[in-house]
């Protein structure tokens, strides 16, 4: 990747912007807004149809302007019998950032240690990290994970919903990378001549540096654990339900009643939304980063 | 994936070794080497706990349940092999896998393709970079939920979008859950429009560490740029295709909330199961009939199948670019 940032001698050749291999033709300016317009309008009318009566949503061609009828469908989507979709919401607020906090912290330290420290193990302990980030470890036990927590009796609790998604290989394994790149070698070995402990040198060396990068990894993971529907609804019973779970629910009790239901999944998104309209910039770096590492 | 190992490292340790040796150690000595050789290990124990308790655990179990006929609290008993006897014998089991698969494709080989063909758009030079990338991206924020529930009501029979746009070219009102391909073409666009974006910022990542020359030289030479596109962007973003590929292998193989939404919150994937996901399957199995053993034994196998799966599209998507 370093080759790519030296500078190379630019060729100021005749007619090069009709050679320009990075010319956006109309055709593909055309074929963005498409993309993009699909992108957006299902999300757009969801929205739109959040703020309608019941007989506009049924209407045809259905409407594609708001209307007036918001606060009343969110308070019905509130006072919806069944759904109880205020303890959804508190429930995934609180599920979302204990594992948030937990994924991060757990990620940061031993990535520090991956990337930062020498150990016995080091590398194969790393490589059973990489490896098992391809297996569906939720779906896979799913069975004995309900087992655990029916012998713990911890079904319906929050802490058994919360535990089994504090493991996260990838959080470990975006940590490794990041403290590698951003916190040298030398820095570490200077603060340990310097007589710190290790777990001095990681709250004060390695926890500023990879700050950016506890960033990234936090934004995702609460939007990944925001959405997260098989584990809530097992686990869980309907009366204290995750988010998405009251999401099924309203949708199952209420099914003809669409406005209704798209309010609900309108106030489902308001968090991440307001998480994608405040950090879009780290979320697109993260993103970006990420893959080229892989 | 890069494991690169600092080789330099252990020399770098031999200082303070050697101290060590020259005078006898005292109890900060020993404290400072405990934290040495010890600390790493500390700090990499809380994922290793939880992994093992939550990942490798629940694993070995899922093997261990799936050869007993297993109730929760009361008997389990053990029946060596008879619930992968059963399961490969059982007709739903390998519908649901029929649809797995069949939904896994309808929706990845498009959906790879167009997030190609999207990057390479967002790749040119354009005004307003980033609300553009950010826009491509909003459909990650909705929920799987959410999607499946808009979804459903685009593709509504009566008064749905999908059929209204379709009556304006004279076709039939379609009811979407009731047909195999329908309902498969319906939960395909569910996943496609909520990931293609997602792939195309990867893959245009990727893009971007391409040297700009190649492209200059081929253009040079006469190179088209759709050329240019089969010839230098895709053999290089190899790498990033097959980890999307295998990405979307598990995502596909595990797809469960869009067609339990689509199916009106039900199991079952319609009235004769013509949706119903392999991870549906499971989950009535274990949590509707309560046949956790057999479900169990579903879990290995799915898991199996996304393993040949994965192997298989790795070797397609290796091969790829190379006739050209």
């Amino acid at each position: 990747m370093t080759t790519l940032t030296q500078t190379r001698p630019r060729a100021s050749r005749a007619g090069s912007a009709r050679l320009d291999p990075f010319r956006a033709t109309p055709f593909t300016k055309a074929m963005l807004a498409l993309a993009i317009f699909l992108s957006i309008f299902p999300i757009y009318w969801m929205i739109i149809i959040a703020t309608r009566s019941n007989e506009d949503a049924h209407s045809v061609p259905p409407p594609f302007l708001p209307g007036g009828n918001l606060g009343e469908n969110i308070q019905a989507v509130f006072d919806a019998e069944n759904a109880h979709f205020m303890t959804g919401i508190i429930n995934s607020i609180i599920i979302a950032s204990t594992v948030t906090v937990g994924i991060v912290v757990i990620s940061t330290l031993a990535g520090f240690a991956f990337a930062s420290l020498n150990f016995r193990g080091r590398n194969l302990l790393l490589l059973s990290v990489v490896l098992t980030m391809m297996v569906p470890l939720q779906q896979m036990g799913i069975v004995p994970l309900y087992q655990m927590m029916v012998t713990l009796g911890w079904t319906n609790t929050l802490k058994a919903v919360i535990l089994p998604f504090l493991v996260n290989g990838f959080g470990v394994f975006l940590m490794t990378q990041y403290t590698r790149q951003a916190v040298p070698r030398e820095l570490v070995e200077a603060a340990r001549v310097d007589g710190a402990n290790t777990i001095r040198i990681w709250w004060n060396v390695a926890v500023p540096a990879v700050r950016p990068g506890m960033a990234v990894l936090a934004i995702q993971t609460f939007m990944l654990i925001w959405n997260e529907f098989l584990w809530p609804l097992i686990i869980l019973t309907p009366d204290n339900p995750t988010v998405q779970v009251a999401l099924r629910a309203l949708n199952d009790r209420y099914s003809t009643n669409y406005v209704l239901i798209f309010a609900g999944t309108t106030i489902s998104i308001i968090p991440l939304l307001l998480v994608f309209v405040l950090f879009g910039r780290q979320i697109i770096g993260g993103l970006m980063e990420g893959a080229v590492k892989e | 994936m890069s494991l690169d190992v600092d080789a330099g490292h252990r020399t770098r340790m031999l200082p303070s070794n050697q101290r060590r040796h020259a005078r006898p150690p005292g109890p900060r000595r020993l404290l400072s080497w405990l934290d040495l050789r010890a600390a790493p290990y500390f700090f990499v124990s809380p994922y290793f706990v939880l992994f093992a308790i939550f990942g490798i655990f629940p694993l070995i179990f899922t093997l261990w349940v799936s050869l007993h006929d297993w109730q929760l609290a009361g008997d389990k008993t053990f029946i060596g092999m008879e619930n992968y006897t059963e399961l490969l014998a059982d007709d739903k089991f390998w519908n649901s896998v029929v649809n797995t698969v069949g939904i896994f494709m309808i929706a990845t080989v498009p959906q790879l393709l167009l997030a190609l063909l999207l990057a390479n758009a967002l790749n040119k030079k354009l005004r307003g970079r980033l609300v553009l990338r950010l826009s491509v991206l909003a459909p990650l924020i909705t929920s799987v939920v959410a999607v499946a529930v808009v979804f459903t009501q685009l593709y509504g029979r009566d008064y749905g979008l999908v059929n209204w746009l379709l009556s304006l070219f004279g076709v039939d009102a379609i009811h979407w859950q009731n047909e195999k391909w329908t309902s498969w073409v319906a939960i395909a666009t569910m996943v496609d429009w909520r990931w293609t974006g997602y792939n195309a910022i990867i893959y245009l990542a990727a893009m971007q560490t391409i040297p700009k020359d190649l492209y200059e030289a081929a253009a040079i030479d006469g190179a088209s740029p759709r050329r240019q596109f089969w010839g230098i962007t895709v053999p290089l973003l190899k790498p990033t295709i097959i980890f999307t590929v295998i990405v979307s292998t598990i995502g596909g193989f595990t797809l469960f909330a869009e067609p339990v939404m689509f199916g009106a919150g039900l199991m079952t994937g319609g009235t004769t199961g013509q949706f119903q996901t392999v991870a549906m399957f499971i989950v009535k199995e274990g949590f509707r009939d309560f046949q956790y053993g057999y479900a169990a034994a579903a879990a290995w196998i799915l898991f199996l199948l996304i393993l040949i799966s994965a192997l298989i599209n790795f070797a397609l998507v290796r091969g790829l670019g190379r006739s050209r």
